[in-house]
């Protein structure tokens, strides 16, 4: 940033005011720069016409884009102005005395927010059910919720490896794949029970997980990362591959679906509905879905906050920050390393059986690189190790999308031609570089630790290096 | 309290008839091709304060990483109260109840000082955990101050003392130091030599103290070794080297710091 009313804040001379002719200035330039662009972009749209093309001029379209950059480029310098002005105005406690940092608002939101979107989660097929009015009507919002939760539970077990223990993985998909073929295989070929399907497809994403773990326990960082991406891709080219086995690329069809505890969510007689003695529907089976995410989710995160707790969770997290140091004080980080692999993966397989028993289909197609650039980007985006970040990261990068697809409204600003939708993805991309500017270490830096004595304090993340690796 | 084990009372330091705790014999170290230790024989006798001084790429660090098994001596044994340690992986040395406190701190910054101390104790699975918090607290009172705080936002004084404090935690009977004044203020080294001292006095603990500030560490030193581009050139008690006119000309001059 080379705008001349942040400059003075670098070298920490006297408290800065809002320069507002400067920033006008600026403003004015980079309005200029995008007027400049916006004319071989935006300023002309090519008509066909029978065979020839008209140039149609849309200087209003460009007006609008001009006057956007230049209001967001104001209001970037007063921002950058205000916060340059807090930073030189010295605080008398600062890193000499104890630092009693105050609740940010997201500690705030933590404290009465958990609660808050657990009972969200808990009741929102009955929320959705009132205010769509009819079970009908809220299909695609249960069906939006099972989807957010996948990714949630995703999420928290990517979370274990890549938050906690600080490995960077980019095959994470694998382990979910693993999971989902474990369940569509067992089921069809030996009629084994999703309850019976669940653990073992969770104990062999494990022992994929140990698998993956044993050849990369020297690597870090990039390293890891470009060889985790392999393992990833080598999992889904074999499922394309060994046709015997998965029918390659055409998949697997047909799989059972989950019955409530051996009832079966149809119509006969000898169904859930029937059983229990009310009216059969279509969504029963969508709710009990929609529990029974939210109930493997939960486990995810119970687990991950008790393993914190422990020891290995304690290791796991040292040797996030210094592997050296772990070692010198007689941790194992190959078993550190393997557990954390190990049980990230075994969510993973969790999750994905839970994928194929609601789709009842699985493909190599839905287990592809953008799978995992997805989990990780939740992990990061969220804030990295903290369990709340997680969960509206996923409701922030699957939810968001959904709802962008309501955007009616701009076409009142861009004229009628303008279809928002076009335009989703675009402008999801820029909320996501927007906030990694805005919060680099994800919506939750904070890190709770893991043993309260007496009172908790944070301290906000910005005090603290960034860590190693 | 004692953290290691009782010194027997009235033995002489570095008597030869006793067997050395720490024994190093013959170690070469490479980096890559590079040797960083040419040969090295040094001796660390039980209740002893030793230390090694040296220029700055001498080998100090390597030695004491070398005896930590990372990077390997590739010639040589290292050995440790009659045991060979030389090929055992890192972590399995550190469970013998040897301790150390790295070159550059290397605390865990994200995790608050309490979690920093319960990873020292790790070893131990927290069998003494609140008998020795209490302890460091006492050695350190900055640290019970800080002890929810998170340790990438201490001072780097602070940040050294905890490194000590978590290498403590799991009742080593030798301490490895490597260079606990570095960057920290005078008045704050001398309080880590202070404690260094009392830790050998009270409890008996054996030190091997890697320093540049020969001037204090030879001050508090039983005994020293010089290291010179990888070789030991000189040993001899602390007095006899601060007396030494190579060692004052090279490490000395221009008084103490």
């Amino acid at each position: 940033m080379t705008a001349p009313s942040t400059i003075a804040a670098d070298d920490g001379s006297a408290p800065v005011r809002f320069d507002l002719v400067a920033a006008l200035k600026d403003s004015l330039k980079a309005g200029a720069i995008a007027f400049g662009l916006s004319i071989p972009i935006l300023a002309f749209k090519t008509e066909q016409s029978g065979g020839d093309i008209f140039l149609r001029p849309r200087w209003g379209l460009v007006a609008v884009f001009v006057a956007i950059i230049f209001g967001v480029r104001l209001l970037q310098h007063a921002f950058h102005a205000t916060k340059a002005y807090r930073l030189a105005t010295p605080d008398a406690h600062q890193a000499t005395e104890f630092v009693h940092a105050e609740p940010s608002a997201f500690q705030k939101v933590s404290r009465f927010g958990i609660p808050f979107f657990l009972g969200i989660a808990i009741s929102f097929p009955f929320l959705i059910y009132l205010i769509q009015g009819g079970l009908d009507q809220s299909r695609y919002w249960v069906d939006l919720g099972i989807l957010i939760l996948t990714y949630v539970m995703l999420g928290w077990g990517l979370n274990i490896v890549v938050g906690l223990a600080g490995l960077l993985d980019l095959g994470y998909v694998a382990f979910y794949a693993v999971g989902a073929y474990s369940y569509a295989l067992l089921s069809t070929t030996f009629g084994l029970s999703f309850w019976v399907c669940l653990p073992l497809a969770g104990i062999l994403a494990a022992f994929w997980g140990i698998i993956l773990g044993f050849p990369v326990l020297r690597l870090r960082g990039d390293y890891l990362a470009i060889v985790t991406l392999a393992f990833g891709e080598i999992v889904r080219l074999v499922l394309i591959n060994w046709t015997d086995l998965t029918n390659g690329g055409a998949g697997i069809s047909s799989i059972p679906r989950a019955t409530f505890f051996g009832l079966p969510f149809s119509s006969g007689e000898d169904g859930f509905a029937a059983f229990f003695g009310i009216e059969y529907h279509g969504m029963q089976r969508m709710i009990f879905l929609y529990y029974l995410i939210l109930a493997l989710a939960l486990l995810t995160n119970f687990v991950t906050m008790r393993l914190r707790k422990l020891p290995v969770g304690r290791a796991w997290e040292a040797l996030r920050e210094d592997e050296i140091a772990c070692r010198s004080l007689g941790i194992n980080t190959t078993n550190t390393k393997l557990t954390a692999f190990a049980i990230g993966a075994m969510f993973g397989g969790f999750a994905g059986s839970f994928f194929a028993v609601r789709q009842g289909f699985v493909s190599p197609e839905s287990f592809n690189f953008l799978e995992s650039a997805i989990i990780l980007a939740i992990v990061v985006l969220g804030g990295m190790g903290s369990q709340i970040g997680v969960a509206i990261g996923a409701v922030v990068l699957v939810g968001g999308p959904e709802i962008l697809r309501n955007l009616g409204f701009l076409s009142a600003v861009f004229g009628e031609s303008f279809d928002p939708n076009e335009y989703r993805l675009l402008l999801f991309g820029m909320g996501m570089v927007a906030m990694m500017v805005w919060r680099p270490r994800g919506l939750i830096s904070e890190r709770q630790p893991s043993v309260f004595l007496k009172e908790s304090k944070a301290i906000s993340s910005s005090h603290v290096k960034e860590g190693h690796g | 309290m004692s953290m290691a084990g009782p010194t027997p009372a009235g033995t002489t330091l570095s008597d030869p008839a006793r067997k050395p705790l720490l024994s190093v014999r013959g170690v070469k170290t490479y980096y890559g091709n590079i040797i960083a230790l040419k040969g090295v024989d040094m001796d660390v006798h039980e209740g002893e304060i030793v230390t090694l001084i040296g220029a700055n790429g001498a080998g100090k660090s390597t030695l004491m990483m070398t005896i930590f098994g990372n990077p390997r001596a590739r010639e040589g044994t290292i050995t440790y109260a009659g045991r060979d340690i030389t090929q055992l992986p890192t972590h399995q040395i550190a469970q013998l109840s040897i301790a150390q406190s790295p070159e550059g701190r290397r605390i865990f910054g994200r995790m608050s000082v309490f979690e920093n101390l319960q990873m020292g104790a790790s070893i131990n699975k927290m069998a003494h955990f609140d008998q020795d918090l209490e302890r460091v607290c006492t050695l350190f009172p900055r640290l019970k101050e800080r002890l929810q705080q998170r340790g990438g936002t201490l001072s780097g004084g602070e940040q050294q003392m905890l490194a000590i404090a978590r290498a403590l935690m799991s009742r080593p009977k030798l301490l490895l130091l490597d260079e606990p004044s570095l960057g920290l203020a005078p008045l704050i080294v001398k309080q880590i030599f202070a404690i260094i001292k009392e830790l050998n006095e009270q409890d008996g603990m054996t030190i091997f103290l890697v320093e540049q500030n020969a001037y204090h560490a030879l001050r508090l030193a039983h005994r020293g070794y010089v290291m010179v581009t990888g070789n030991i050139t000189m040993s001899g008690t602390g007095r006899e080297l601060l007396e030494n006119p190579q060692v004052r000309a090279a490490y000395l001059e221009g008084g103490h710091h």
